[in-house]
């Protein structure tokens, strides 16, 4: 990639920015948390519940593999190893660098066809790896050996399972063979290439004997999926002497003649017909078109199809072209059924191009054409209803229902099953009360309808590649529901479940993975751990990568659903496998899962899990080894910083083995050794790390980007250790460590960016600030932006986190210099630049009042610039040095600065304007209302029209800004101006904001202590009467703030006098009012509770439920206000009228009335609420009972021991508590 | 109840999980079908309870007893086994 190149990219993306800032609103720069990102989705790999699965710093998944490897895993087993030796490293960019350079990442528009391109089906965002799941076939059912009569049913044993998994394992050796052998150069002698030119010459040897020229295409040669149709009658025919391989695709029965016959009765795998795509002139390697086929015309998928002309045709329409006479129609034979295999009906689907009229393209639909209209997917399916949708897919599944035969002739079973079908069908498509009846109905019935047949339903459903999101979540309940009733029936179909529900173990969504380790989970508790092995034990050693992955993390799921001692001798005795060194690979695998699922909870059982490992870091295989290290580093990692103790024994081989491993071995021990130091303590600590970092220091200059990552990962691991001393990191690390990772190439890509970035703060944490910033400070001035942009971040974090105390004279001036350079030759205006000055400027402090002119006239000159962010982001750069400009004593340049700023406030993007607003905040915040200039007089009519700027950044900081002055300096505007931003004000309590709305809001408060309540609270009142109930609220939350800031009694009686209006919103917005006042005034209000009395007792006898609902929202803050002061009469009052209340049914009028009840009894105390509670408790009417035993389930649960001496005096010899008259 | 409208229902469901959440955490709490023979053993226990919880009231109550003080306490735990007798035959 030229230079010009990189030119092109950089201008482009420039630009994208700009017009990004311009467009994108306040998503680009929230002032408030300084970042860009304010991405609202929730993260995919964390845990979304935080307060539970707390993280406490750092990131708890760091080090772990979040993504799943996919195409270049560590642990792809058809992948060969990366065995060139490149001598130099690489130095161009990769292409995935060159796309994100272009496309930018986070920067980037909105693309609006986006939303509409990305599909919801399943299938459209899997990775090739995860698409692999296509791939596993539902096994039949298996027999059940821990069935309660001990009788194993019909199903396959396990022996013949482990007989098929060894023939399939001989299988695969057997195919790699064939494939290695041209590699390995036994190649057979070349033959003329004329006779065949296709077939590999592995395959001649194989096909010499047949002799055949045709039969050659279906000889072996490396399978690829779509041909295997050649396997035609010839084929199977060749099948029976020489035994011809078929991949899992081809399990549909052939339609061609002879392949039926041949197929033996019992199904397995092995001895099904081969021929996925129907068959035409035997021999013929192009599968034909379906309506070539003899036999049965199958209905096409209803409406998809184009095709008109290939359709078939309607009853109605061939007794139209037929004579009637003459003929006679005849009935079907017995025993016929018109086949519904899915793969044959797909082949239908695809329409020729130009079908119908000759060409392709838009197509009009001919409103007129009967067929058409008649032709419509059905939306109702007979003893179904109306569904939300029916996809042509549906139609292979519950095309059943539709067929209109007859349900009385039908045996009982075939009713079992179309009842399933319609219940699925509900669940899957239809609306949501019809989902929640169906699956009610199948759950309920689960036991009736018999495992066999409902499975038989449901799986073959999850494996339709057209799936989407909501139907598999669906039908994940759907299993899950069944599982709880099943229970131990569904033990012969646990395979086939797992087969469907581990793909979505490594599904990329968080919450389909959550979904899938709650059904095996439920499903092992279920099944019971030794149906769990027994069952999945084959899959371990299973040919395919992706079997054995996703085996692996369900039987982590197992282990933490049954506990890991349960499953630990199996492990024990996996990890030690003899005969496959895929088990033992697997068995590591699942000792790495079981702790990134469970952390810390595997620590009593660590031992335990390190111990069956132990031994595989002397593995032969080295992808053992790789992945037993890699489990060491997942269980280490769970662990910190605990259990040291347990991994003693296998310290010596990680640190033998990490120094013999060279390559992907080696990256994986380091990435162990990297863990398990932080555990240890601090003399063992030093010692470790001064033997691994020799071979650290080596891998240092490795050209593999894998293991910079981990280098860099284990030498910050390293370096925050206690053990190892600063001395020891200047001496060893600190020269080599720069040399190699400081270098321009390192800023390009955004990971290794990331990587130095963090391992030089950790660095710096141990060796000092200047250390640091004394070897970078020179790239401040580099030519590369991104390698400045990773220095400025650097030296921000260091000194952010150790301040710049240590920071010299020389290095200052070099600092500052660098720094205001690489800030003035941004050709991207960044955020890391102006943190990176902030924090710079902010922790000099003094230090910087030399340098404060030359950053000015920087900042002057910038906020001049043509480009908006360079405005922008000057603006914000003096909100950040402010503070330190104060400092300095430069009062004057602030001056000049605020006259500026002032003379800018025309500026058109409200971005800019934002941050200017935001800049002058901070200076009139620093400098004081007095000193400010432009004096405020000025300056406040100025902000009142930008109030009506409905940009949310504009309007956060207006709001601040006016805030802060009617809150600081009131006086220097008179009172007309005031009233004139009240008005303003109104508009903004309707924000969506909730900062500006809390802004807003207190504002209020500022503007009536200084100008008086009395017209800030006509205002008030006067907004109750609008519409908007938003807008209501927040008058209702302004006046409590105006009574609260100017002594309730300034308030209450214009309040009071306003609810006498006759109209229900400004009654009701009245209660609100005085709720939030009474919440804001706390124990002021005992002052005021027997002013309102009798305004709530007629609130709270009021016809409105409304009405009610808020009178007890009042009642409940004075109630809380005055404890212990006094008022208990006033309150029992109350209580009496709330007390009917009790009875009424709306969630938030009842919610609303409990908790008066709740703030009462604290008022008046337990003994007196509770007898009015004794007289429900066990009343003849249940419509009684229920909510007085809400009330005193409450009373009990927060007050019970006070309840105690007023327990009641039951009529009974029991109920005596003589105790309680003992007087002395 | 087919008259029902699921959202009820659904207001219905959720109450009563949040009723079994309570329950599970405060045995004393109860319900509609609280039998009178469970809810007085309750209020029976809590009382005791109540009284060895407080020493103050405790030491009273011994003094006024003539009792040890732990002779009373431990009455009082041993009380709060059956503190209102067998519970009720259930007739089927």
């Amino acid at each position: 990639m030229s230079d010009s190149d990189f030119d092109t990219i950089r201008k482009l993306q420039a630009e994208r920015n700009a017009a990004a800032a311009g467009k994108k609103g306040s998503k680009m720069f929230d002032p408030s948390s300084q970042r860009t990102d304010v991405s609202t989705k929730a993260s995919l790999t964390e845990s979304f519940d935080t307060t539970l699965y707390e993280r406490d710093g750092g990131d708890r998944f760091a080090g772990y593999n979040t993504s799943i490897a996919a195409a270049d895993g560590d642990d792809d087993d058809d992948m060969e190893e990366d065995t060139s030796r490149r001598l130099v490293g690489q130095y161009t960019a990769s292409k995935e660098q060159m796309n994100e350079f272009a496309h930018g990442n986070g920067v980037e528009e909105d693309d609006i066809l986006l939303g509409r391109e990305k599909s919801a089906r399943i299938i459209d965002r899997e990775t090739e790896y995860q698409k692999r799941r296509f791939d596993r076939a539902l096994t039949p059912t298996r027999a059940d050996p821990f069935a309660a009569n001990g009788a194993a049913e019909d199903g396959e044993s396990y022996r013949e399972i482990m007989a098929r998994r060894e023939l399939e394992r001989e299988e695969e050796r057997v195919k790699r063979a064939i494939e290695e052998k041209p590699t390995n150069g036994e190649t057979a002698p070349h033959v003329a290439t004329l006779t065949n030119e296709h077939s590999g010459s592995a395959s001649d040897k194989d096909n010499k004997d047949t002799g055949s020229a045709e039969v050659v295409p279906a000889g072996r040669k490396r399978k690829q999926r779509w041909d295997v149709a050649s396997g035609s009658a010839d084929a199977t025919a060749q099948s029976a002497e020489s035994k011809v391989k078929r991949s899992r695709w081809d399990q549909t029965p052939a339609i061609g003649g002879a392949a039926i016959d041949e197929t033996p009765r019992r199904r397995s795998r092995w001895d099904q017909a081969p021929a996925a795509t129907p068959i035409g002139n035997q021999g013929l390697v192009t599968p034909m078109h379906p309506s070539q086929i003899g036999g049965p015309v199958m209905p096409t998928a209803f409406g998809t199809d184009i095709s008109m002309r290939n359709a078939p045709l309607s009853d109605e329409e061939l007794d139209m072209m037929l004579p009637s006479e003459g003929y006679k129609i005849l009935e079907p034979p017995p025993g016929y059924a018109p086949i519904r295999t899915i793969a044959q009906k797909l082949m239908a689907t695809p329409a020729p191009a130009g079908g119908t009229s000759g060409f392709g393209g838009f197509m009009m639909q001919d409103p007129e054409s009967g067929r058409v209209a008649g032709r419509q997917l059905p939306t109702e399916i007979p003893g179904v209803g109306d569904l939300q949708f029916f996809k042509a897919e549906d139609m292979a599944y519950f095309g059943k229902l539709t067929d209109g035969s007859d349900e009385n002739e039908m045996t009982v079973e075939e009713l079992k099953q179309r009842k399933i079908l319609r219940l699925l069908l509900k669940v899957k498509n239809g609306t949501p009360p019809m989902r929640k009846t169906a699956l009610r109905q199948l759950t309920d019935n689960a036991r009736q309808f018999g495992a066999g047949p409902l499975f038989k339903e449901i799986l073959p459903l999850l494996f339709e590649r057209s799936l989407e999101d909501q139907e598999r979540h669906l039908l994940v309940k759907v299993i899950d529901r069944v599982l709880y009733k099943l229970d131990e029936l569904v033990r012969p179909h646990v395979h086939q479940i797992l087969v469907v529900i581990e793909p979505l173990l490594i599904d990329q969504d968080y919450y389909a993975r959550m979904e899938g380790q709650e059904i095996i989970s439920n499903l092992s508790k279920a099944a019971g751990l030794a149906h769990m092995i027994s069952t999945m034990r084959p899959d371990i050693d299973h040919v395919d990568e992706n079997v054995r992955n996703t085996t692996a993390r369900a039987f982590a799921v197992v282990a933490k659903a049954l506990g890991i001692p349960a499953l630990l001798p199996f492990l024990r005795a996996v990890c030690r496998s003899k005969k496959s060194w895929q088990a033992r690979h697997t068995g590591c695998r699942v000792i790495q899962q079981i702790p990134i699922m469970m952390g810390c909870a595997v620590l009593p059982h660590l031992k335990g899990l390190v111990d069956c490992i132990g031994v595989c870091l002397q593995d032969d295989q080295s992808k053992v080894r790789t992945q037993a290290s890699l489990s060491i580093a997942a269980l280490a990692e769970a662990a910190h910083p605990y259990g040291i103790e347990s991994f003693d024994d296998i310290l010596k081989p990680l640190w033998i083995g990490a120094k013999k491993q060279r390559g992907k071995g080696l990256a994986a021990f380091l990435k162990a050794v990297g863990f398990v130091i932080p555990l240890m303590d601090e003399e063992y600590a030093n010692y470790y790390t001064s033997q691994i970092m020799e071979i650290l220091l080596r891998e240092f200059s490795s050209p593999d980007e894998e293991m910079k990552k981990i280098v860099l990962k284990v030498v910050s691991q390293c370096a925050s250790t206690d053990g190892v001393t600063a001395g020891y990191l200047k001496q060893h690390v600190l020269d080599e460590f720069f040399q190699s990772f400081w270098v321009r190439r390192m800023a390009l890509d955004k990971r290794n960016y990331r990587q130095v970035v963090d391992t030089t703060v950790d660095l710096g944490q141990k060796v000092g600030v200047s250390e640091i910033v004394e070897r970078i400070v020179n790239n401040l001035k580099d030519e590369s932006e991104a390698y400045r942009k990773m220095t400025v971040e650097t030296v921000e974090k260091v000194i952010a986190s150790l301040g710049a105390a240590d920071i010299g004279e020389r290095l200052e001036e070099r600092l500052i210099d660098g720094i205001l350079f690489s800030f003035q030759e941004q050709s991207v205006e960044d955020i890391v630049m102006l943190n990176g000055f902030g924090t710079v400027v902010n922790a000099l402090g003094v230090r910087c009042k030399p340098y404060i002119p030359q950053l000015v006239s920087t900042i002057l000159w910038r906020l001049n610039n043509k480009s908006a962010t360079v405005r922008q982001q000057a603006a914000d750069l003096i909100s950040r040095i402010a503070m330190v400009m104060k400092q300095c004593g430069e009062d004057a340049l602030m001056g000049k600065l605020g006259i500026v700023l002032y003379e800018y406030l025309g500026e058109e993007y409200p971005e800019v304007l934002g941050s200017i607003l935001g800049a002058l905040r901070s200076i009139v915040t620093v400098v004081g209302i007095n000193q400010m200039q432009p004096p405020i007089k000025d300056l406040l009519p100025r902000l009142t029209p930008i109030l009506r700027n409905r940009h949310e950044k504009v309007q956060e900081n207006t709001i601040d800004l006016v805030g802060r002055i009617a809150d600081r300096g009131p006086e220097s505007v008179n009172a007309r101006e005031w009233m004139r931003i009240c008005f303003e004000l109104l508009d903004m309590l309707k924000a969506h904001k909730k900062g500006i709305r809390r802004a807003a809001n207190n504002t209020f408060g500022f503007i009536a202590k200084a100008i008086g309540p009395q017209d800030v609270l006509a205002t008030l009142l006067n907004n109750l009467r609008v519409q908007e109930r938003q807008s209501r609220v927040c008058t209702a939350v302004a006046i409590g703030i105006v009574a609260e800031t100017c002594a309730p009694f300034t308030v209450l009686p214009a309040l009071m006098n306003e609810y006498r209006v006759p109209e229900l919103n400004v009654q009701n917005g009245v209660l609100k009012s005085l709720s939030f006042l009474f919440e804001y005034i706390g124990e002021m209000a005992k002052d005021y509770v027997y002013a309102v009395t009798p305004l709530l007792e007629d609130a709270l006898i009021d016809r409105d439920q409304v009405h009610r609902q808020t009178a007890s929202a009042v009642v409940k803050h004075v109630a809380l206000g005055v404890v212990g002061l006094g008022c208990e009469d006033a309150m029992l009052h109350l209580l009496n009228l709330l007390w009917p209340n009790l009875f009424e049914t709306s969630p938030h009028v009842i919610d609303r009335v409990l908790e008066a009840v709740d703030a009462i009894r604290m008022a008046i105390g337990p003994g007196l609420v509770m007898n009015y509670v004794w007289a429900g408790l066990f009343h003849p009417a249940r419509k009684v009972r229920v909510p007085y035993w809400r009330i005193y389930n409450s009373a009990y649960t927060q007050s019970a021991d006070s309840m105690v001496p007023f327990y009641p005096d039951l009529d009974d010899e029991q109920m005596v508590r003589h105790e309680l008259a003992i007087v002395i | 109840m087919a008259s029902l409208s699921p959202i009820y229902f659904a207001d219905k469901l959720r109450a009563q999980q949040q009723l079994e959440a309570l329950q599970a955490r405060y045995v004393g709490t109860g319900h509609a079908d609280t039998t009178r023979f469970e809810w007085t053993s309750n209020i029976q226990r809590d009382s005791y309870a109540s009284y060895v919880g407080h020493p103050p009231l405790l030491s009273y109550m011994a003094i006024g007893m003539g009792e040890c003080r732990e002779k009373v306490r431990a009455q009082m735990i041993e009380k709060m086994i059956q503190p209102v007798g067998k519970p009720p035959e259930v007739q089927d």
